[in-house]
């Protein structure tokens, strides 16, 4: 059944040019830009070396651990749901490259990449991910709610559309405590249609708070396109009905997704001014580890793979003499390394013990 | 001591807590510039200002939300509902987030929020402004639930209520807010949560009632001493934690008791206090458990059918006199 996938509709998308993922005919309005994926690699601001390897480090290390996760839930080391982030990662890794240790990020339950993205280790990922007592939630949250109050990662959220209140308070506690900090809020296209984005996006502009809307639009909401699920679909657009200052980023480019959301971070630092950017990327597995994925084709994925993130930056890095092969192999050397050495600390780990079922209800103990 | 009305009480607490620590704000409709629907709020816009004092817009879920987040980044929120009907907007911030908060993300994240309003019946507004919800938010684990009964229950607990590190559920009864009693002025005066009150001491029949209904409760046992039956009238003041022994201590000493509610009986508070006492004291009952309930009907508007909808003395004093065989 591939009557819902995007070639029927007519409107062509997927090439390799990033002009097909930021359609030509969207608008530009209220302070809409389109960013700079359209430029060359010399016209992007100048970044040194460090910075670039660490970027295409993290994005590898990322794709791999996800397809480590799959194998582990495969082999049924992990539960319940598992929604894995393969082809989104230049959002989360060009977003959070651009701010600061101290700043907050809150996210859905797509969120291992950005997790490890905000410096949470793999190893204390998977270690929740198995349910261990040395998972980053203690073993409580799972997949879907990954929490590090040590590097300002505030979960994982899994009602869709939640964290985006949540993430609106915790730019109002940065403005009233009077810090500089920020916070990028990740979410999918589909919880744009939830009353929690419109009422959020009111509240940070007329309180002007620091916090960046960063709506992560891989077409589809679980098996759902986005065609058939949203009148409006350019959803930076949406930005408009409160005066928000919103860019549509091609998601697939990782520095075009940093300066975007550098661009943001400005805003938001010195002025208390949120922003919406809308990242178009696309998700190469199924909603979860249970989705067949029957509502698009074999082809239509393979096109966007064709654009791939880690793919189209490791070209950039290429063309401009930051990376070669050799060094790759060895990043890849590393990598597998890191994501056995998890598997291995979250295999080792301890179960919760079994009083922990009673614990953190509450924040003292109820005495009966 | 001073004598002052449950809406005053109310907002002498709110005014010592925001006074106390800098991180408590206020945020609701119309708290600030218009001094409070029910003027609970009135003042604390000019004493302590637009920062700590803020006007929402009609936007529940956003500003529930929101509240939460503010407290996970350190924070200590204080959200109105301008009555708990519209708090049901905001469940799924307050169930989904502030309850589990803590729990899921493995102790790392406090939630010290109050969501506080008027809840139960009003005076003639119809079925989607006078509900009682509070057997909603008492299921959840992770939430504390309180409901006073008299303005310095009501100042003392909310002060508690603001200084406890959880997400905590304040329901005032919208129709007790001029209610008048004497309430200590200590700044530091403070109730505990979880702990019940025995509003009247009696050896015949234990009354448990909250909320509204305990000023009724106390005037039936009024009105029972002059029949020969003397009652005990306990207030558990929290719903949850819910101070079980009290009220079973109680039991075990008369033998009958009933639970006056005004909300509706399935699934309500009332069952789950009269499923404790049955598992916790069924053999010193010398009669079932009876509960007296608001009708389970929607809250009609006509005044007649509104009285009849809503216990009263009389039904209290019916249901004690069943539960003592006297009828």
């Amino acid at each position: 059944m591939d009557n819902q996938s995007t070639e029927s509709t007519g409107k062509p998308r997927g090439t390799t040019s990033a002009a097909a993922i930021i359609d030509a005919d969207m608008p530009n309005g209220c302070g809409t830009r389109v960013a700079d994926s359209n430029m060359a690699a010399s016209e992007h601001p100048t970044e040194n070396k460090e910075t670039l390897l660490d970027i295409f480090r993290r994005m590898l290390l990322i794709r791999r651990f996800e397809e480590k996760c799959a194998e582990s839930y495969a082999l049924g080391k992990i539960g319940g749901f598992c929604h894995l982030y393969i082809g989104q990662e230049a959002v989360g890794v060009g977003a959070i490259s651009a701010i600061r240790a101290d700043d907050y990020v809150l996210t859905s339950y797509r969120e291992h990449g950005q997790a490890i993205a905000k410096g949470i280790s793999p190893e204390a990922v998977m270690a929740e991910l198995y349910g261990k007592a040395d998972g980053c939630s203690r073993g409580k949250g799972g997949s879907m709610h990954l929490f590090s109050k040590e590097v300002n990662f505030l979960g994982g959220h899994a009602i869709v559309g939640g964290q985006i209140p949540l993430a609106t308070g915790v730019a109002f506690a940065s403005k009233y405590q009077q810090t500089d900090q920020v916070t990028l809020c990740f979410f999918g296209e589909a919880a744009v249609n939830q009353g929690a984005f419109h009422e959020s996006l009111n509240l940070a502009q007329l309180w002007k708070l620091p916090c960046i809307y960063i709506c992560e639009n891989n077409k589809y909401g679980m098996g759902t396109s986005l065609e058939r699920a949203m009148s409006v679909q350019n959803i930076a657009q949406k930005a408009c009905a409160y005066e928000i200052a919103s860019e549509f980023v091609d998601g697939m480019d990782v520095l075009a997704m940093r300066h975007a959301t550098q661009r943001a971070v400005e805003r938001a630092r010195k002025e208390n001014l949120p922003t919406l950017i809308e990242a178009r990327t696309y998700r190469y597995m199924g909603h979860s580890m249970s989705d067949p994925g029957n509502y698009r084709t074999r082809a239509e994925i393979e096109k966007y793979q064709e654009r791939d993130p880690i793919k189209l930056f490791t070209a950039t890095l290429k063309e401009n003499d930051v990376i070669d092969d050799k060094q790759i192999a060895e990043f890849e050397a590393q990598i597998k390394a890191q994501v056995e050495s998890a598997v291995r600390f979250a295999d080792e780990s301890p179960e919760p013990d079994s009083r922990e079922l009673y614990t953190n209800v509450y924040a003292a103990p109820i005495k009966d | 001591m001073a004598v002052m009305t449950m809406r005053d009480a109310l907002n002498r607490a709110l005014r010592e807590e925001l006074a106390r620590d800098e991180n408590v704000f206020l945020m609701g409709e119309e708290v600030a510039e218009y001094q409070g629907a029910y003027k609970v709020t009135r003042g604390l816009l000019d004493e302590f200002g637009p920062k700590r004092v803020i006007d929402t817009p009609i936007t529940e879920l956003g500003f529930a939300g929101l509240g939460v987040g503010a407290a996970m980044a350190g924070l200590r929120p204080i959200v109105e509902f301008m009555t708990f009907n519209f708090s049901i907007l905001a469940t799924d911030q307050i169930i989904n987030s502030a309850a589990k908060m803590l729990y899921m993300s493995g102790g790392q994240f406090k939630i010290p929020i109050v969501f506080r309003g008027p809840g139960g019946s009003a005076y003639q507004v119809s079925s989607q402004h006078s509900q009682a919800l509070e057997s909603w938010y008492a299921y959840f684990p992770g939430l504390k639930v309180v409901m006073p009964s008299t303005p310095a229950d009501a100042k003392g607990l909310l002060k508690s209520s603001i200084r406890d590190d959880d997400p905590v559920i304040f329901i005032e009864q919208e129709r007790m807010y001029g209610m008048k009693g004497e309430v200590p002025e200590d700044a530091d005066f403070t109730i505990p949560l979880g702990v019940a009150d025995i509003k009247r001491e009696g050896a015949d029949a234990t009354i448990v009632a909250r909320s509204l209904m305990v000023p009724l409760a106390l005037q039936a046992a009024d009105e029972l001493e002059k029949q020969g039956v003397s009652c005990e009238v306990i207030d558990p003041r929290t719903i949850r934690p819910l101070d079980i022994n009290t009220i079973v201590e109680s039991v075990k000493k008369t033998n009958r008791v009933v639970v006056a509610e005004e909300s509706h009986p399935f699934a309500g508070v009332g069952a789950e206090i009269s499923t404790e006492i049955t598992e916790r004291a069924f053999d010193y009952l010398d009669a079932p458990v009876k509960r007296v309930s608001g009708a389970d009907v929607p809250m009609p508007y006509a005044k007649n059918l509104e009285k009849l909808a809503l216990p009263g003395v009389e039904q209290i004093v019916a249901a004690v006199r069943e539960v003592s065989y006297l009828n």
